[in-house]
């Protein structure tokens, strides 16, 4: 479980988290939504200690994240998996060196061992058999599997997705939603995915947070989030002409 | 950015690279690589420039050599001297930053704005230490034996003028190259190169470090990491020319 407590980012004198309290709990799929300069990514980098914010508190479990030491915090780092925007692939590996860095860098496994856990996790994602490929020589959507096989090669209890579908075609990015909800649930993991995409909501949003301008602005699941009489939110969901089109068929 | 801010945020960066580094043998296969990478490549367009530099050199001297008073083998003297003392070392090390300094800016910001530096970093690892110290080893250790490649290089260049024009005899050339020799010359130009190595690779690295934003960004970076390790390579030419020559 993660917890967050009155959370304040702040660059200079610009405000961008203001006051952030939720709570993020395993084998879940949780959702941030917003549109794009809401905070989404300063949030994940903050749970993620890149980013140190002015104020607040951070729990992964009982643990205070913020006020432990480092090698305390490397200890929850290990237990994170982070797929970022862009993929982050290595560009200095191939496919399985990816997969195999963090085996190499914070396991005891053997060479077999990390052998088979590469190909393990490369299967998890549809990505068996192209262990030698070189990173540019992978789709937009090879890329962002092979980051999700990295982030699950320690086995972690916690998962972040920044914007896991951007840039991927429609069918790619229903396949990554399903990878997310399907790891989710099979690992038990907290599960936290930033998101402007409204298919991912509805589909696998169990949890689902709002920001508007640097607040928690709304909070529920996809359950409901189609019936709230938010106005900010309305504006965010029913922004498409296709929304806009149903709605007013509706 | 002042000068004073920028100097500051490189003391940082290299503190971090140098502060609890990763360890040694995470990093040995990508020293090789680098030394072969960094030093091995620039080999060749090293040997090219140097001799021609010993050639335009030796023509140079020949011309002003009008006067039967001036010894023929102050050719080879000056040629020596000039080669050893600045050339090599100092004047090819300029010409690195260009190309070994922008390499290393550009890749470690295509880093920075892929955020592969930000997937170390999760994971834990000193992204610093595990991408610019690599770099700063082996171009420190390669950079005496590009400075070699490049003296012997500008020397034979000299060499070859002397076979064409005949206005200065081999052999007066290869005794100016000896006259007044001191090993300390050498240790000389291979002591500055050891530090225009470390300047090159690690202002480079920090530029490479620091860049927020996207191609555009990098591109910018990659050129300030070349005149930045230029600029410095002159001031650190002085300085140690003050202490060791002084
Ligand atoms: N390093 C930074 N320095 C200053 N401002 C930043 C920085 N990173 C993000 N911001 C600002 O914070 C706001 C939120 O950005 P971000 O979290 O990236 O939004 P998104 O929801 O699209 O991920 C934006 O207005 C952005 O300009
Ligand atoms: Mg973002």
């Amino acid at each position: 479980m993660i917890k967050v407590k009155n959370l304040v980012k702040k660059f200079d004198d610009k405000v961008v988290l203001d006051s952030i309290n939720t709570t993020f709990e395993p084998g879940k799929v949780n959702l941030v939504i917003g549109r794009s300069g809401s905070g989404k990514t300063v949030f994940m980098k903050c749970l993620l200690g890149l980013l140190i914010p002015e104020e607040g508190e951070l729990y992964y479990g009982n643990k205070n994240f913020y006020s432990l030491s480092e090698s305390e915090q490397k200890n929850i780092r290990k237990e994170m998996g982070v797929v970022f925007q862009s993929g982050a692939i290595f560009d200095f590996f191939d496919v399985e060196g990816n997969v195999r860095f963090p085996l190499d860098m914070f396991s005891n496994m053997n060479n077999k061992e990390k052998i088979d856990r590469v190909n393990f996790c490369l299967e998890k994602v549809n990505l068996q058999g192209t262990n030698k490929l070189k990173s540019s020589e992978l789709s937009g959507g090879m890329k962002k599997r092979l980051a999700i096989a990295r982030a699950i090669a320690l086995n972690p209890k916690y998962l972040f997705f920044d914007e896991p579908n951007s840039g991927l075609d429609p069918q790619n990015a229903v396949t990554i939603d399903e990878l997310i909800y399907n790891l989710t649930h099979e690992f038990n993991t907290t599960t936290i995915v930033n998101t402007h995409d409204m298919n991912s909501v509805i589909k696998i949003g169990e949890k689902v947070i709002f920001f508007y301008e640097g607040n928690l602005w709304w909070e529920g699941s996809n359950d409901n989030i189609l019936k709230t009489d938010n106005k900010e939110l309305k504006d965010f969901i029913f922004a498409s002409s296709l929304a806009q089109k149903l709605l007013e068929t509706l | 950015m002042s000068l004073f801010d920028g100097i500051t945020d490189y003391l940082l960066v290299m503190q971090k690279t140098f502060t609890r580094p990763v360890k040694f043998k995470t990093i040995a296969k990508q020293v090789i690589h680098e030394m072969y990478y960094l030093g091995v490549e620039s080999l060749p367009i090293v040997c090219f420039l140097s001799l021609f530099i010993g050639i335009v050199v030796m023509i140079q001297i020949a011309f002003q050599m009008e006067s039967p008073l001036i010894p023929k083998y102050t050719a080879g003297f000056i040629t020596r001297v000039v080669i050893i003392y600045e050339f090599s070392p100092t004047i090819m090390s300029m010409l690195l930053s260009g190309r070994v300094g922008s390499r290393i800016a550009a890749e470690i910001g295509t880093m920075k704005v892929t955020e592969q530096i930000d997937a170390l970093e999760v994971m834990g690892i000193n992204s610093a230490s595990y991408l610019i110290l690599p770099k700063i080893i082996a171009f420190v250790l390669i950079m005496p034996v590009i400075i070699t490649f490049s003296i012997f290089s500008g020397l034979f260049g000299g060499y070859l003028i002397t076979m064409g024009t005949g206005e200065i005899p081999t052999s007066e050339y290869f005794y100016g190259l000896r006259a007044f020799f001191t090993p300390f010359e050498v240790t000389y130009a291979l002591i500055k190169s050891l530090f225009f190595g470390f300047i090159i690779a690690s202002i480079s690295g920090y530029y490479g470090y620091i860049v927020e934003g996207g191609a555009l960004e990098v591109g910018k970076n990659s050129t300030k990491a070349m005149v930045q390790s230029s600029i410095f390579i002159i001031i650190f030419d002085v300085i140690l020319t003050q202490i060791f020559l002084g």
